[in-house]
């Protein structure tokens, strides 16, 4: 068997969520090769090939996958595939754009999303917005997988480096270009990987009333994430997003804001080791799977939460 | 520009789904269905298109069992100007609905075809995308913003960084995200005029498409149920239980 994982990065770094996209496919069993399609990333190739347990890196460096538009990349992909059992991806918007695209190409049919490795061909994904987990076998003779990162940690760094070799002949599909990107950054820590997440729901009232929170993030090092209802009302960008159709998180720790706990948004954040949260509402569902639930106004709780993390000098980790 | 707007029948969003007791699914028995969310919000951005003008006609496609068309049924009242069923009671995975469309599509020769970005149900988000690879169209998923530009589409993506810009050569396909807009309601003379506009029906046979399925369900179960927390009386309370009790900060 031999698995080809596609590889998440900006053509600078290379993204954590690679690692567990390998970490899956060690589970699958098998020589695991790492492409880094992009443009301008032999960085990147050279980080990938540093990844423990990979037999090589493959690197496809082109103007033509610059901003890996799916329609260039999904091409290149299909033409590798043939020579693996398996093609896995994190589970980015990156990887879901990219990957259907390609599995359609060659006639396969894509395992989204997935938590666990039963066997090389059989996985466990969860299904309407995590209220069910299916365990579903692949009769496809290449396997397309995409990898829920969070349900998966990443490959550690190993001690030598894996060889890297240059794979050439991506083309322009001329269907699509890219125009530009408006991207939030900033110093917080990534919200898929950050050990502490502070979400603020509709219960924030406003974007200016996110500060808030991010007062509190500071002092614990924390991510902030949101509720649908959030972003719908434009307190916060869309990338703040946590739940079902946005981003899934598990951290050491989730502290839910005015936030009622809807099953979309439960299904972003219910695998957190721990979750507290402040709401006024008493009956809110979030308390239910909450370890730790606090019932007051949040206008009083959060300055009074910041407050004593301050008093007990209390440090990010 | 004609617009197709491929249409999925769910579960509602608003149903506590259960899973059988035999593990071999989810109960769908006896609760409420609706249009998949997403495809709400295809639906309503393509008749914004055509209320703009830039779209001629809107045509809702359904792939599922008969009762696929009520689902059309409410597209047909938001202002679809007609629909297509494809007619199986099965399961059926995102690569057969994307070669069935595809059949559709070679008949029907839209210029634009919008999905949901994912089905509530399957949660799969692949449809669209292995409907523009089988096309060898252009993509634009996840799209939060759509804007008419001389033969192409202007779209915004929502990505996991922020938002992308990405220009489509037409024909091209578009799954959208939740802020791209919010979907009417039907009024109540136009689930009436609904009841009239026509639904032609199609099968998989007569298309052609193999629906056999390529993933086989070992077993569907309930996810582990945490653990029932406590309720704290203060702040004060909150950050000590956080600190010694979980270790957590
Ligand atoms: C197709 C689809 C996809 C979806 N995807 C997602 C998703 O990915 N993520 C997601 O989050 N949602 C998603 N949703 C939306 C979801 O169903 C809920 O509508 C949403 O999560 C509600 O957000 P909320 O909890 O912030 O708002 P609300 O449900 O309005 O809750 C606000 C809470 O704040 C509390 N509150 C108000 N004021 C205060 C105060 N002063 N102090 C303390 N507490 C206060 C209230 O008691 C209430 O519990 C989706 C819905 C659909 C249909
Ligand atoms: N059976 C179906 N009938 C009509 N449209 C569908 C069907 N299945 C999927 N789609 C479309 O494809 C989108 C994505 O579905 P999925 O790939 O299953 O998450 C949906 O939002 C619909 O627009």
């Amino acid at each position: 068997m031999a698995i080809l994982v596609y590889a998440e990065h900006d053509n600078q770094e290379l993204a954590p969520a690679t690692g567990s996209a390998v970490t899956a496919a060690l589970e699958m069993g098998g020589d695991i090769t790492v492409l880094v399609a992009g443009s301008g990333c032999g960085a990147v190739a050279e980080a990938a090939s540093r990844t423990a347990g990979i037999a090589r890196v493959l690197l496809a460096d082109e103007a033509p996958l610059e901003a890996q538009l799916a329609e260039n990349v999904a091409p290149l992909i299909a033409s590798l595939a043939p020579d693996y059992s398996h093609v896995v991806a994190p589970a980015t918007t990156t990887g879901k754009n990219i990957m259907p695209r390609a599995a359609a190409l060659l006639d396969k049919q894509q395992v989204s999303d997935i938590t666990a490795v039963v066997a090389a061909d059989t996985f466990v994904r969860p299904i309407y917005a995590g209220n069910a987990m299916a365990t579903v076998q692949s009769t496809d003779d290449i396997v397309f997988v995409t990898v829920r990162t969070t349900t998966f940690d990443a490959a550690e760094e190993g001690d030598t480096a894996a060889p890297v070799e240059t794979v050439s002949g991506a083309a322009d599909a001329g269907l699509s270009s890219f125009e530009g990107a408006a991207l939030s950054g900033g110093e917080r820590p990534e919200l898929t990987t950050a050990r502490v997440v502070i979400s603020g729901g509709r219960g924030m009232k406003s974007g200016e009333n996110f500060a808030m929170l991010e007062e509190v993030a500071d002092i614990l090092g924390a991510a902030v994430g949101a509720s649908r209802a959030a972003v719908d009302a434009g307190y916060v960008p869309n990338d703040y997003q946590v739940g079902q159709t946005g981003k899934v998180v598990a951290p050491e720790l989730y502290l839910a804001i005015g936030i009622s706990g809807a099953i979309q948004h439960l299904a972003g954040m219910k695998d957190s080791k721990v979750i507290a949260c402040i709401n006024k509402d008493e009956e809110a569902p979030i308390f239910q799977v909450a370890d730790f639930g606090l019932v007051a106004d949040l206008f009083d709780a959060v300055p009074e939460l910041k407050t004593e993390l301050e008093q007990r000098g209390i440090q990010p980790r | 520009m004609k617009v197709l707007v491929p249409v999925k029948r769910v579960i509602d969003y608003n149903v506590k789904v259960r899973v059988k007791a035999d593990r071999s699914g989810v109960d769908l028995a006896n609760v409420k269905m609706s249009m998949n969310p997403f495809d709400e919000i295809a639906v309503e951005e393509a008749i914004r298109m055509k209320e703009a003008g830039t779209a001629t006609e809107v045509i809702a496609l359904s792939l599922g069992p008969t009762q696929s068309q009520e689902t059309l049924r409410t597209a047909l009242a938001m202002g679809a100007d007609r629909a297509i069923h494809v007619v199986h009671e099965g399961d059926l995975e995102p690569l057969a609905v994307a070669k069935m469309i595809a059949r559709i599509v070679a008949e029907e020769s839209p210029d634009v075809v919008i999905l949901g970005k994912q089905a509530i149900d399957d949660d799969a988000n692949q449809t669209g995308h292995m409907l523009a690879g089988l096309l060898g169209w252009a993509q634009g998923t996840f799209v939060s913003k759509v804007e008419a530009a001389n033969g192409s589409l202007k779209v915004v993506r929502e990505v996991d960084g922020g938002l992308e810009s990405v220009m489509l050569t037409l024909p091209a396909i578009i799954t959208v995200d939740l802020r791209l807009n919010d979907p009417r309601y039907a009024s109540l003379p136009n689930i009436m005029k609904a009841r009239k506009k026509e639904i032609a029906k199609r099968t998989p046979d007569e298309l052609g498409v193999d629906v056999t399925p390529r993933l086989k369900v070992v077993s569907v179960e309930e996810p582990p149920r945490r653990k029932s927390g406590i309720k704290v009386d203060s702040v004060g309370e909150l950050v000590d239980k956080l600190q010694n009790d979980a270790g957590a900060i």
